[in-house]
């Protein structure tokens, strides 16, 4: 099984987004409340390790391990729904405290409401593919 | 050993490897980080007529279904064999904050007097679990991604709409948590 490689990845993420407090409610209010560099910390470390790790991949002309080409995310310009849409979520992360990467891993902790968070999340994306021709994109 | 994994780890700590996820990714299969991708594959899965409009391609994506799975597996480890039995360490002022809201038990990662079955049933719970995990979902969907997509990987390739959204999640998070919670104050309880 070739997708095996992920779901060995994801273990050691969940696990790494745990010990990371990252999931945890009450980190998410303390940054929304600028109390601690915790989670700046995180996000503050986390991304230029990633933009170093990128570049790197780009110099050595790094390959996957089947020895496919990488490809980087297409470049994304100015659209009202960006920060829109960003806006929502944000009202949404500082409510239930997590984003859906510490949803699945709140479940995971034992913590089992949150798979009413996660079925609520669900709702919204429905709801988002019925109503998305009507908003400003 | 066991004490190491035991304890939660420090930012500088956890940062980095967080943040090697997403080229890990790429290395594995040339696969982007985004998670909240997986939510429309859920929903693909409940109400399989609906995949077209929701872009979801469950053959595809199928890779990520195993990643999240594993979030959660990697998540139920920690649970059973290695979970921190001390509360989150919150600085002092947020104690405070939060004890004004009425919350008197900050142990475990989310407070029980706000996630908790029986709080379904009333204003509180409906807010904090429904609606917040709609928004979160819609939020993403319109949005084009979460904290991983956007926050990690968008801002790591230096990516505009990423910037935006990001600006939008504080935008959003401190509305909310500033403007919106003061209001709804005697609720809280």
């Amino acid at each position: 099984m070739k997708n095996i490689r992920f779901l060995l990845l994801g273990i050691f993420f969940g696990f790494v987004l745990t010990k990371s407090e990252a999931i945890s409610w009450f980190r998410i209010q303390e940054m929304f409340r600028f109390q601690s560099i915790h989670m700046f910390g995180l996000l503050g470390t986390a991304i230029p390790t990633a933009m170093l790790a990128l570049y790197l991949i780009k110099k050595f002309q790094i390959h996957t391990v089947e020895g496919e080409n990488i490809s980087v995310p297409k470049k994304k310009f100015f659209k009202y729904r960006y920060i829109l849409g960003g806006t929502i979520f944000g009202f949404g992360w500082a409510l239930a405290g997590a984003c859906p990467g510490p949803i699945y891993a709140l479940i995971g902790n034992g913590n089992l409401v949150f798979i009413v968070v996660l079925l609520s999340a669900m709702l919204g994306v429905l709801f988002h593919t019925l109503v998305k021709d009507k908003l400003p994109q | 050993m066991k004490e190491l994994l035991t304890h939660p780890w420090p930012w500088y700590i956890s940062g980095p490897l967080i943040g090697l996820t997403a080229p890990a990714l790429l290395v594995l299969g040339n696969k982007q980080f985004g998670i909240s991708s997986t939510l429309k594959d859920f929903c693909a899965m409940c109400v399989p007529s609906l995949s077209k409009p929701l872009n979801a391609n469950l053959k595809e994506n199928a890779w990520n279904l195993f990643f999240v799975a594993g979030i959660f597996i990697g998540s139920v480890i920690n649970y059973f064999w290695f979970q921190n039995p001390e509360p989150v360490k919150i600085s002092e002022n947020t104690i405070s904050d939060l004890h004004k809201m009425g919350l008197t038990n900050l142990n475990g990662l989310v407070p029980s007097e706000i996630f908790n079955w029986n709080n379904l049933l009333h204003f509180q719970g409906i807010l904090f679990i429904v609606i917040g995990g709609f928004l979160v979902g819609f939020g993403t969907r319109y949005g084009g991604g979460c904290t991983s997509g956007h926050g990690i990987l968008g801002l790591a390739t230096l990516n505009f709409g990423s910037l935006l959204a990001v600006i939008g999640f504080f935008i959003g998070g401190l509305t909310m948590v500033h403007l919106i919670f003061p209001l709804i104050y005697n609720n809280l309880r």
